[in-house]
């Protein structure tokens, strides 16, 4: 893309973002959709033990309102990716990823789903979930104790409540 | 407390004093129109504190809080959950029959609207007053199978197919014994009328009179609402989420609606048949007796529904053929004998 047609972009984004009535809109929408994610059933390997844990009534992630795992991809917002994801796992998670409607984020749990984890060098697995699907954001660990997913889905929470802050940080001014 | 008590009725009487003649055809189409503003508020007001109460009640039964970042007890998180719905992407399958896909939530969300309008919320407090009104409710609410099944067939698939077959399955068995548990009441009563029903256990609540029916409409209310442990046709486990497994957003947000309208429809009529409607103690107007009666038949939904575990559909379909069904003709043959007995007696002791 050339350096005019970007710059072009760049303005009528700006324009929109004055608009008074779409921005106060997405405010509000934000502060909906941080505040309930619903995350689709889709634990892979140990680290969905560990997502489980979140649930239960040591951690109780329903405090904060996410606790509605949804078994149909259609009515979930977030996607946890707990777990070792494999080569031939890849196209399932893709659709599934798919057949969720947007607005959607990924959260990938654990080292595997981060960057392949132990299991790098094996020629079966996935070195990440990124090379598949756009992740929001990773959550180290092996696995991450339920107090680190609370954190990295409240970090996301963070993100989605500060879209601009987001882009800033991206791509710069 | 009395004048609390008709202040619905003194604010209905001066809507309609505001016409010429008050009892005009005007006059009865406004009523009428206040009347399904304030049903249709009733439900979204139902839905969107028993969604947070379910999840409170989730989280009291396996010890845990439950929401409480949001607003104070976490009492917004509903809101948000609603505007998160609203949202979100609505996405219609390649696949699907299109027509049939959109209007099968709104028939899910239109049921409870109708059944709940001939309920007797407090004294002379029944939207419509229909003297079938038992009949009317009954074959409204068997309709939501036909949505269930709507949506399972339009969504072209399988899992949606399977949840709405099992619907159609299930909550034709339990039609049955729901039906004959009712029918002792209207034996003593001797009418289809709701509004005269409860004017009739102004001594006694029938549940003292029908214990066993109480008993077998609470089981059978719960399976027709499509709740745990009666909850195979959105079973998670086995078809994804039944009918449901290809609506998105608000689509999907209507039949959550329906459901805890029909909830609360199933719990009124409870209220209404077993527990004396809005008769109770003067020390509260009569329609807040009803609404606390009918809090308590939803609070042990809930409970029931987060205790037990979902049973297999061949157990579902005898607790409703061999269990149910008998038990609730054995009522109708008690309260047949009961009657005959309380004939012979009642001349002779001078009642």
């Amino acid at each position: 893309m050339d350096v005019a047609k970007e710059k072009e972009l760049r303005e009528a984004e700006l324009l929109v973002e004055k608009n008074v009535l779409v921005t106060t809109i997405d405010k509000v929408l934000n502060w909906a959709r941080g505040h309930s994610f619903w995350p689709v059933t889709f634990g892979l390997a140990c680290c969905a033990i560990e997502m489980m844990a979140t649930g239960d009534s040591r951690y109780d992630i329903s405090r904060f309102g996410w606790e509605v795992f949804r078994a149909s991809p259609r009515q979930a917002d977030l996607m946890i990716v707990a777990g070792t994801c494999t080569r031939k796992m890849a196209p399932l998670l893709r659709r599934i990823y798919d057949q969720m409607p947007e607005p959607k984020w990924v959260i990938a749990m654990g080292s595997c789903a981060s960057a392949g984890g132990p299991f790098i060098d094996s020629y079966a697995m996935l070195p990440g979930v990124d090379k598949v699907v756009p992740v929001d954001v990773y959550i180290p660990g092996c696995p991450p104790r339920p107090e680190s997913l609370l954190y990295g889905i409240l970090q996301l929470q963070q993100k989605v409540a500060n879209p601009a802050k987001v882009r800033l940080m991206q791509h710069g001014k | 407390m009395n004048a609390l008590n008709q202040l619905p009725l003194n604010i209905a009487a001066a809507i309609r004093s505001l016409f010429g003649d008050p009892h005009s055809i005007w006059a009865d189409l406004t009523m009428d129109i206040i009347s399904i503003i304030l049903v249709i508020v009733l439900i979204v007001l139902a839905a969107l504190i028993l969604i947070l109460l379910e999840r409170k009640v989730a989280g009291w039964t396996s010890q845990r809080p439950g929401p409480n970042r949001l607003g104070p007890h976490g009492w917004f998180q509903t809101i948000a959950d609603a505007l998160k719905l609203m949202g979100k992407e609505d996405v219609t399958p390649a696949g699907a029959d299109r027509l049939m896909f959109k209007i099968a939530p709104m028939i899910m969300f239109a049921l409870p609207m109708m059944t709940l309008a001939v309920i007797p919320y407090g004294h002379g407090m029944a939207p419509i007053r229909l003297n079938l009104g038992i009949v009317y409710y009954l074959a409204i609410s068997a309709v939501s199978t036909l949505a269930l099944l709507m949506a399972g067939w339009s969504s072209n698939n399988k899992y949606s197919l399977l949840g709405g077959m099992r619907a159609v399955a299930q909550m034709i068995s339990y039609e049955i014994p729901l039906v004959f548990s009712l029918l002792g009441v209207v034996m003593i009563t001797q009418t289809f009328n709701l509004s005269q029903i409860v004017a009739d256990q102004h001594t006694i609540p029938f549940i003292v009179l029908q214990p066993l029916a109480f008993v077998v409409y609470l089981i059978a209310g719960v399976a027709e609402v499509n709740r745990a442990p009666f909850d195979l046709v959105e079973a998670d486990q086995e078809v994804v989420a039944g009918p449901f497994t290809e609506y998105t957003g608000l689509r999907w947000g209507l039949f959550f609606l329906g459901e805890y309208g029909n909830m609360t429809a199933v719990a009124a009529l409870t209220t209404t048949m077993f527990l004396g409607g809005w008769q109770g103690p003067a020390i509260l107007p009569g329609y807040v007796w009803f609404f606390l009666k009918v809090g308590i038949i939803i609070f042990f939904q809930m409970w029931v529904r987060w205790t037990f575990p979902r049973i297999r559909i061949d157990h579902l379909m005898g607790l409703a053929w061999k269990v149910l069904l008998p038990l609730s003709i054995l009522n109708i043959f008690l309260t047949g004998v009961g009657i005959y007995i309380y004939q012979l007696i009642v001349p002779r002791i001078g009642g």
